[in-house]
């Protein structure tokens, strides 16, 4: 696996420079750098309110920047005419920290959103592939005509990963995935995220707090703090920091419980 | 991208192999299923079946899918048709598509006409689940309003004044702007038709009993429910569908008592208020259209507006207003909490809320003449 990752093509995907967000006077980011190599997991972590999401949703497009320029797929995203944009998107998948699964559509409506709007295929074929990604996030094909408000927390975020997945993108954006998840399917969601990027070769951008998914399923780890990135590296780079942030959140009790 | 995809027959005795080729991904869907669809004629006859995914050069779930798609329908009795040349980095993708379990989905949604005659039948036996409700929301909200009574300290002036303010102040503009051009209309309309009778004057005892009997109170009962009513049902529905609802039940606080009374009250305190206001825009407005389009001056129409309407015409037009106004809120209540998760849900019920309350307006309006009528009014 170690050796597949080295061979991928090093450029990076996403490529952040100098960005700034600012939220009135409050600076939130500011001139951050963030490099996220092709078919790599990259973790992200941070104390609460340092801005992980604000970056995730800047990167996406959802929050405007105030300066510095985002390239994802080579593609500058200020500087793309609306069809390149739109293929870029095409080829992401999303997943927001509460779902954000439309509550009209029923599961099944949700996954196939995508498929109908990019693609013209038979409605068995979107039928299909509709249950091959629920059985892949792990659920029940019951569960296809159901609507989102008849979900749990956890089904919830799985239903949103198959939503996310349904186009197969090549990039995912995961913000808090296993949050809410019971421990046992934590680990599952862990296992899966690192099956996909296996299988589709996918580049997977996880914001998150939990440590057992840093230490199972992340390939390298970026902190944010401050507006920037303190540090980015493998887990073992990050236990060897001496940042006081970093060395209380990874010598800290809960760390050496994951670590055992 | 390593061209496009194929799928080809390559002779291999009295046996079935299949070559796929190019890239099989999502991007390629439409003309993958085509060919699937093409290849599975093929099946039967053959001693053994094998597809050969080698030359594919990407695999997504679409084209793993279609692949074992495939395999499942060339596999008929004892030959079971094999995949060869899987790579190691597909391998995982096409054991965990081989996991999935075929259904056929049942379509629910087919029209019948026992269908549509179940559907109206659910229509009407629900008329009575909605009055029911609303009696019971009648009833929750007086005996929330006795238990204020008996605790005046657990009366929630500041969120009363909030409402009284968003029902009341912020509505006065609109409500005074469209009462006072509904006066000037009445009172064009009936001077033209007057004036070919000679009959100019009596304009203002049309304006005066018309306005201050039904109009006023009614125009502006319609225009609260349109503006508060659906406002109260697309608050209390977003707290529903929040969980916000049930968090206050759960600290121990009677979400009528806490959200539901303070609206009423705001809302029954200020219709009266807006039907007055209303009522004088629209007898300015018929003022003036009398004076400047029939030549009724100012001292004219005050001194027949005097002798044409007696106190009992405004006290049965004001009386009205605030049963409205509990109607109203009552109705837009009862919708806001039956919200369910979706926010179709929301919008199906602030439509609800809007078209009830105004409808029970105009049923406790006639209700009202009706009364009226019989005591002499």
């Amino acid at each position: 696996m170690a050796q597949e990752t080295q061979n991928a093509i090093q450029d990076p995907i996403i490529r952040v420079r100098d960005i700034t967000v600012q939220f009135g006077a409050t600076r939130v980011l500011d001139g951050l750098n963030l490099d996220v190599k092709r078919g790599e997991i990259l973790g992200f972590v941070g104390p609460s309110g340092a801005g992980k999401s604000v970056l995730t949703r800047t990167i996406i497009g959802l929050v405007p920047k105030v300066a510095g320029s985002i390239e994802v797929f080579g593609v500058d995203l200020d500087s793309s005419s609306t069809s390149q944009r739109r293929s870029v998107e095409r080829r992401w998948g999303v997943l927001f920290q509460q779902g954000a699964l439309f509550s009209s559509l029923t599961v099944r409506q949700n996954i196939q959103f995508p498929m109908r709007e990019y693609l013209r295929v038979s409605q068995r074929l979107m039928d299909e592939i509709t249950l091959a990604k629920l059985t892949m996030v792990g659920l029940k094909p019951e569960v296809a005509d159901r609507f989102p408000s008849e979900l749990s927390g956890g089904m919830i975020k799985r239903v949103a990963l198959a939503r996310a997945l349904s186009l197969d993108p090549d990039l995912v954006f995961l913000d808090e995935p296993t949050s809410g998840l019971d421990p046992i399917g934590a680990g599952d969601f862990d296992e899966l995220v690192r099956t996909l990027q296996r299988t589709l070769g996918l580049t997977v951008f996880m914001v998150t707090h939990d440590l057992d998914s840093l230490y199972t399923a992340c390939d390298r780890i970026a902190v944010l703090g401050n507006g920037k990135i303190i540090a980015a590296g493998s887990i073992a780079d990050m236990q060897a920091s001496q940042h006081p942030w970093l060395r209380q959140y990874f010598h800290g009790k809960r760390a050496r419980a994951v670590m055992g | 991208m390593s061209g496009d995809p194929k799928l080809e027959r390559i002779a291999k005795g009295n046996g079935l192999a299949l070559c796929a080729t190019g890239t099989w991904t999502a991007s390629f869907a439409p003309v993958l299923e085509r060919m699937v669809a093409d290849a599975e004629k093929l099946a039967g006859g053959s001693q053994s079946i094998f597809i050969d995914v080698s030359e594919v050069a990407k695999l997504d779930t679409f084209g793993a899918w279609l692949i074992e798609r495939l395999r499942r329908s060339l596999t008929q009795g004892a030959v079971e048709a094999q995949i060869a040349g899987l790579s190691a980095n597909y391998s995982s993708l096409v054991d965990e598509v081989r996991r999935v379990r075929a259904t056929p989905v049942v379509d629910s949604s087919a029209v019948t006409i026992t269908g549509m005659l179940e559907q109206i039948g659910r229509a009407v036996a629900g008329v009575a689940g909605t009055v029911a409700g609303l009696v019971d929301m009648l009833g929750a909200v007086l005996a929330a309003g006795f238990r204020v009574l008996i605790h005046p300290r657990s009366f929630r002036l500041t969120s009363t004044v909030h409402h009284m303010e968003q029902v009341c102040w912020r509505a006065v503009p609109i409500i005074v702007l469209i009462t006072f051009l509904i006066g000037c209309i009445i009172a064009q309309q009936g001077i033209f038709h007057f004036r070919r009778f000679g009959a100019d004057i009596f304009v203002v005892d049309m304006l005066g009993v018309l306005v201050l009997r039904e109009i006023g109170v009614l125009l502006v009962a319609i225009m609260v429910a349109g503006r508060s009513g659906s406002a109260y049902t697309a608050e209390l529905g977003s707290m529903k569908m929040r969980e916000e609802i049930d968090a206050l039940r759960t600290m121990g606080f009677d979400p009528i008592e806490v959200l539901v009374l303070p609206r009423m009250l705001a809302l029954v305190l200020a219709l009266p208020i807006l039907a007055f206001l209303g009522a004088m825009a629209a007898l300015y407005g018929g003022g003036l259209v009398a004076w400047l389009y029939g030549g009724v001056d100012p001292e004219a129409f005050l001194l027949r507006l005097r002798d044409a309407i007696s106190i009992d015409h405004f006290i049965v037009g004001i009386v009205k207003a605030p049963v409205m106004a509990a109607v109203i809120g009552i109705v837009a209540c009862v919708e806001g909490l039956a919200v369910q998760g979706s926010a179709e849900s929301l919008g199906q019920h602030t439509t609800a809320s809007v078209v009830k309350g105004i409808f029970f307006v105009i049923v406790m309006d006639g209700v009202f003449a009706i009364f009226f009528a019989s005591i002499g009014m």
